[in-house]
């Protein structure tokens, strides 16, 4: 019986086929396009015919299981220079979405955005503010957030004011072969856990790949990133973020930047021609009153880099000071010290559980506890420690990989 | 009787009129008129009552006119938060329309377009029906309706009145995965239709519509435009309307931390001192989202007042800024107390 039932649903679901909707160039492109991401049932694929189409408002995929595809992200073109309405270019709020094979011009706020998705993969687009990095550009290009089972592959982002690549609040992540260039930050991920940042170039931007984390956000405790065969090129573009957000504080010149996340591996990366810290290891740095938020880096392990041309000018506070006592250049690896800090209203002071090790020289601040001002640093070089991370690569959903072949 | 109907209904003749739960339940049908919810003039049909709310949406000032249908024998429950617990069946109405002059706002009404939000067995499934010649027909990708009509100042308006597609109905009704009423919450309902007569609360109560209503503690929204009313409660009643729906833990905003309903005390949540995590250019070179006692340096106000893309807040349904809307939170955050002395320490940039 109950193999019987098994055959006739397999038979259903065979019967009940996916289709193809095509939508070209021509006529009422918003209309059009956001029918067929309406009308779409799982496992359809909405095929974006190569043409430049001009939109006005966002655009918005709820639909379990779907594939938006274009002819390639210099062919098919989702012009946006116009847009009146929405926070985001393509918005995706369904499960199990693919999406390739794109260009996403000059959103007015975000480029694609993923919320509450479990399975969404962004795959050979290409996010771009024409006018080159401007403040007034749409703050994220690919934008994955309170997701689960991400994957951003050969994927390119241009211009973006806050970050490139942002992957938010995440879990089970995989970003690779991607690339990210002027943007304020290259490719961030901010209270995720689980993630994989692997073999993409980040240059050009003012910080090249951050991992942050956070208070007063439903998920925080940022943990478990690894970052590896990275290109982490020359970024030293001017930070032009609009203050008030986080990445606004970052230097530019930097090249990777650990802030208040636990287990984070950076190895056998290029960190070339970055102006300030090859990589930059800190707590966050704010007062701040949530009772569960950590604030420290632990547990951080940079190893088998290698790392060139970099800490020669950085831009930060007293960076020039600092880099002069050591002989006028930053070694690769720059913590700020913070190894405790107290628990707001009165709950006592926690240390950080797990070191920071480098194999490469690096400087430590010895600034100690939380919120200890810069200008009480006490530099002083970190003792060399090699230490490889055996954790197995992040795995992602076999079926959403083949999608995104 | 409902023999007689069946009999005239297979001799081919009209239907009674009255709503088509049927139809309700089962389709989207492509015209409004199909459901029998109203008259070919307008009138509501026998059941599907108005209600209003202390405390509406802003709409580019569109007029609003709500109704509720529920099945026969049926009730909604009461709940002290969130919107009432609705029976499967129930319809929930929201037509919109412009009069040609905000000043005189009964007279020279334009219908724009009709929402739905239906209780179908398998869930909430919001409809909009968009005036057209010959009545409102479904839109489901949304559309623009150039509109124009003078405002309250005598100034000529005209905006791209902006429908929206499905996908945006659930963005804002949005509860985890699924769709919910937001108006008609106890809070929102409890004062008078139309501002005068008895309660509604009390109304729906006692004409067998609701179940449970305590004998006292409702809660209550205030009204955001009666002066007379505490400023707090007004403008906490104005952003739990228009910024609740998705700025809630269940909601579309929920990985920003900012938090606007009713219920919610901490003030890192409510937007006191808290730093802005993804709003890019949206930040508009401020630090938190509300810094008490600086209205013009508070995040929240610069996104409300914005009409600009990527920055304005709410994200959609409105075009212009409410004016009215903006200049009550800017009495409230500059009403709030000083901070100084206790200021986050600066920072400890490394």
């Amino acid at each position: 019986m109950r193999m019987a039932l098994l055959i006739a649903l397999l038979a259903s679901s065979s019967l009940a086929q996916a289709k193809m909707i095509h939508v070209g160039p021509g006529g009422n492109a918003q209309e059009k396009l956001q029918t067929a991401l309406i009308e779409a049932q799982p496992g359809d694929t909405v095929h974006i015919a190569a043409g430049r189409y001009a939109l006005a408002d966002g655009l918005s995929l709820d639909v379990d299981g779907v594939t938006v595809k274009g002819d390639g992200p210099d062919k098919t073109i989702l012009d946006f220079t116009a847009q009146k309405v929405a926070g985001e270019g393509l918005l995706i709020t369904s499960d199990n979405v693919v999406v390739r094979d794109l260009g996403i011009e000059n959103a007015a706020g975000n480029g694609v955005k993923s919320k509450g998705s479990d399975g969404i993969a962004l795959v050979n687009l290409r996010v771009e503010w024409t006018g080159g990095p401007k403040s007034t550009n749409g703050a994220y290009g690919l934008y994955p957030v309170s997701s689960k089972n991400v994957l951003i592959d050969r994927s390119v982002v241009k211009g973006a004011s806050d970050a490139g690549i942002y992957v938010g609040q995440s879990q089970n992540i995989i970003v690779r072969g991607s690339r990210a260039e002027m943007n304020v930050a290259g490719i961030e991920i901010e209270n995720s856990y689980d993630a994989d940042v692997v073999g993409n170039t980040a240059t050009n931007n003012a910080g090249g790949i951050l991992v942050f984390d956070l208070p007063d956000l439903p998920q925080q405790g940022g943990r478990n990133v690894k970052l590896t065969n990275n290109q982490v090129i020359a970024n030293n573009h001017v930070n032009f973020a609009a203050p008030g957000n986080i990445v606004a504080g970052v230097p530019s010149g930097t090249g990777i930047m650990v802030m208040a996340n636990a287990r984070v591996m950076v190895e056998n990366n290029h960190v070339m021609g970055n102006n300030g810290s090859a990589v930059m290891i800190v707590a966050y740095t704010q007062a701040f009153t949530d009772k569960a938020y950590n604030p420290l880096p632990r547990d951080v392990s940079v190893a088998g880099n290698h790392f060139m041309d970099n800490g020669k000018a950085p831009a930060f506070k007293g960076g020039k000071e600092i880099a002069a006592a050591v002989g006028g250049t930053l070694p690769p690896v720059l913590w700020d010290g913070v190894t405790h800090y107290a628990v707001p209203g009165g709950g006592g002071e926690k240390v950080a559980e797990g070191g920071i090790n480098s194999d490469a020289p690096g400087i430590s601040l010895n600034l100690g506890l939380q919120g200890t001002p810069a200008t009480q640093a006490k530099p002083a070089p970190m003792q060399a420690n090699l230490v490889v991370s055996t954790r197995p690569a992040i795995v992602l959903p076999a079926a959403l990989e083949a999608r995104a072949k | 009787m409902r023999r007689i109907g069946a009999a005239l209904l297979l001799l081919g003749a009209a239907p009674a009129p009255g709503v088509r739960s049927d139809l309700l339940m089962a389709t989207d049908a492509p015209k409004l008129a199909d459901y029998g919810l109203f008259d070919a003039a307008g009138r509501p049909a026998p059941g599907v009552q108005p209600y209003t709310l202390n405390t509406p949406l802003f709409s580019d000032h569109a007029e609003k006119f709500r109704f509720a249908w529920l099945p026969p024998g049926t009730k909604a429950h009461y709940r002290a938060s969130g919107a009432l617990a609705f029976p499967v069946g129930t319809v929930l109405v929201k037509r919109f329309a412009f009069p040609a002059d905000l000043r005189r706002p009964t007279k020279k009404l334009r219908a724009i377009e009709t929402r739905l939000l239906i209780h179908r067995p398998a869930g909430w499934v919001a409809l909009s029906f968009v005036e057209q010649d010959g009545g409102a027909v479904l839109k489901r990708a949304g559309v623009k309706v150039p509109v124009e009509f003078i405002d309250k100042a005598g100034r000529a308006q005209a905006i791209d009145y902006a429908v929206p597609n499905q996908n945006q109905c659930k963005t804002c009704h949005q509860d985890g995965e699924a769709i919910t009423p937001i108006g008609p919450t106890a809070g929102n309902l409890n004062g008078s239709l139309h501002g005068t007569g008895p309660n509604q609360l009390m109304t729906w109560a006692t004409s067998g519509r609701l179940a449970g209503l305590p004998a006292d503690g409702w809660p209550r929204l205030a009204r955001w435009d009666n002066a007379a009313e505490p400023l707090n409660a007004r403008a906490r009643a104005y952003l739990a309307v228009n910024c609740a729906h998705c700025h809630s833990r269940g909601g579309f905003a929920s990985n920003s931390g900012l938090y606007l309903v009713p219920e919610e005390v901490t003030p890192a949540h409510l937007g006191v001192l808290k730093r802005p995590v993804a709003a890019g250019r949206g930040s508009g070179g401020h630090e938190f989202s509300i810094l008490p006692g600086q209205p013009d340096k508070s995040i929240l106000l610069h996104r409300m007042t914005s009409s600009e893309p990527g920055i304005m807040m709410p994200q959609f349904g409105r075009a212009l800024a409410h004016e009215e809307g903006n200049a009550l939170i800017r009495k409230w955050i500059a009403a709030m107390p000083d901070p100084a002395d206790s200021a986050p320490a600066a920072a400890a940039a490394p």
